[in-house]
């Protein structure tokens, strides 16, 4: 194996794993603030990939259709929180599942009867339509690598918001011990509506910047959700920081796996999860 | 300030308080009284709408508040210290008390960070330290200072000094009398009898959900016989 090949496996990997963390950010802290096991959170990954790829069409600039589409994968959260989820917090994780499982079929059926059923691309915008040479044949696409840090950066504005401000210690507080936020004056139900909002914001947004890298396809949001789940129960349920750690090593394991062991590729991201499972049961940073 | 009428509050079926009338005046210290298992917790957590009477109102200021979210009753001037003190295990000390800090609703900032330290000096050892990895009467403390900080007008303390050391409770009452004479009106639960009768304005005993004396100290201390038989003193 030569060092510019591995360099672009690993490129990739990092990158696979930062935006896996833009969707399972927000699924860890739905469930851990707010002890929603939330099925529907690919859905929002997949509304932004399609919203990116209509806007893209109407709009003719990307950047406008992604930067569109965040604020209404933010209102459909919100909305949806309030109306919806807001109902099932005293009830248990079955009446949850029945829930947000059904709006995972609401939501293909009604991505069916706007989009269709055809798959589809979106061309990477054309200032960044170049690629980095690494060597006479092989070369890494600058869309790839603003990618990786445009999802690093938020990441770290995450860190910051969770870690430094008060509402950062609300969520925090609200996933040890809601009834005493309340007792301290905090609105809840307002706290917990803005990070549903936010999650289905961040997951919109990973699904919308990566539709030049993959393809707009009925379904893709149910795949990145059983990934993310697994990305979540490996870093620790709650825990931003392990779901951090979590959505690296599977990306890395995932590219990884397919090129050194391509028969085994489907199988790579869950030998890693049983395996941190059977040395930490409760994940990384539970 | 604090006015409840009539409070009927169940746990599923069973029948906790009975038509409770409890009132704290401005800035009036009020002991809540009695035995395990009167009601008392469960009266504190119906003030605050933490569980909703079935029957009776609530007022704060003059409003009334039955039926509204915690928050919202918190918000009009009141602070909650619950039984078991209510730390957050993945917050610092330093952090419980900046989320908490909020200006009265009169605009007030009387309890800063830097008060409340002066009055803990033992949390300013510990800032960096997360709340859970405190001893109990630093997380008592805690939870005194961070319900400060939100500068009430009422203090409620559900088991003041429950489970601390004689030297610690000490500590804690100094405390209680110093906010106190600040001027902060207060309702305190707490096993020790001898403290209450010297430290507040009105006594309230309950039995079996029920109040079966509301009163200032003299008649307590001059007449035992109702300590006796409410309390087993």
């Amino acid at each position: 194996m030569d060092f510019w090949f591995f360099l672009i496996q690993l490129l990739n990997g990092v990158q696979y794993g930062l935006l896996l963390f833009l969707v399972a950010s927000g699924l860890t802290l739905i469930f851990g603030i707010m002890g929603i096991i939330n099925l529907a959170h690919g859905a929002f990954y997949m509304l932004g990939a399609y919203l990116a790829w209509w806007l893209a069409g109407v709009t003719g600039s990307l950047v406008a259709a992604v930067l569109l589409s965040l604020p209404i994968a933010a209102l459909v959260g919100y909305v949806i929180e309030a109306v919806l989820v807001r109902t099932l917090y005293k009830r248990d994780h079955l009446d949850q599942v029945l829930l947000t499982y059904g709006l995972i079929l609401i939501f293909n059926e009604a991505q069916r009867i706007f989009w269709g059923n055809d798959v589809h691309g979106v061309a990477v915008p054309q200032a960044l339509a170049w690629s980095f040479k690494l060597t006479e044949t092989l070369s890494y696409p600058a869309y790839r690598v603003v990618l990786s840090v445009v999802c690093g950066a938020l990441a770290l504005v995450m860190y910051f918001v969770i870690a430094k401000t008060r509402f950062g210690m609300w969520v925090r507080a609200g996933a040890s011990n809601r009834e005493m936020v309340a007792a301290l004056g905090i609105n809840v139900k307002l706290l917990f509506g803005l990070v549903f909002a936010i999650g289905a914001a961040l997951a919109g947004l990973a699904g919308a910047i990566s539709t030049p890298i993959t393809s707009v396809a009925p379904g893709m949001g149910d795949t990145v959700l059983i990934i993310c789940f697994v990305v979540v129960v490996i870093g620790g349920v709650g825990s931003v920081k392990g779901a951090f750690l979590g959505a690296l090593l599977i990306g890395l394991a995932d590219t990884f796996g397919k090129v050194f062991v391509p028969d085994f590729a489907s199988f790579t991201v869950y030998g890693v999860m049983a395996a941190v499972l059977l040395w930490k049961p409760r994940g990384l940073f539970a | 300030m604090l006015e409840a009428k009539g409070i009927h509050t169940f746990y599923g079926a069973s029948h906790v308080l009975h038509g409770i009338d409890f009132r704290v005046g401005k800035g009036e210290t009020v002991a809540l009284m009695g035995r395990n298992g009167m009601g008392k917790s469960t009266l504190l957590k119906s003030l605050l709408g933490i569980v909703h009477p079935r029957q009776g109102k609530v007022a704060v200021h003059g409003r009334d508040v039955t039926g509204w979210e915690t928050s919202a009753v918190i918000r009009l001037g009141l602070a909650y210290v619950p039984e078991g003190r209510g730390m957050f295990h993945n917050l610092t000390v330093r952090e419980h008390l900046a989320m908490a800090a909020r200006p009265a609703p009169d605009g007030r900032r009387d309890w800063t960070f830097e008060r409340v330290l002066e009055t803990f000096p033992r949390l300013a050892e510990r800032l960096d330290n997360l709340g859970t990895h405190l001893s109990g009467g630093e997380q008592q403390m805690l939870s005194i200072g961070r319900a400060l900080m939100t500068n009430p007008r009422l203090l409620i303390l559900d088991e003041a000094t429950e489970g601390l050391a004689p030297l610690i409770r000490r500590d804690i009452w100094h405390v209680i009398r110093a906010i106190k004479d600040t001027g902060i009106a207060s309702v305190i639960v707490d096993k020790n009898v001898g403290v209450l009768l010297d430290l507040a304005d009105r006594h309230v005993i309950l039995v079996k959900g029920e109040v079966v004396y509301d009163g200032g100290p003299e008649t307590l201390k001059s007449d035992s016989s109702i300590l006796e038989r409410h309390i087993g003193l």
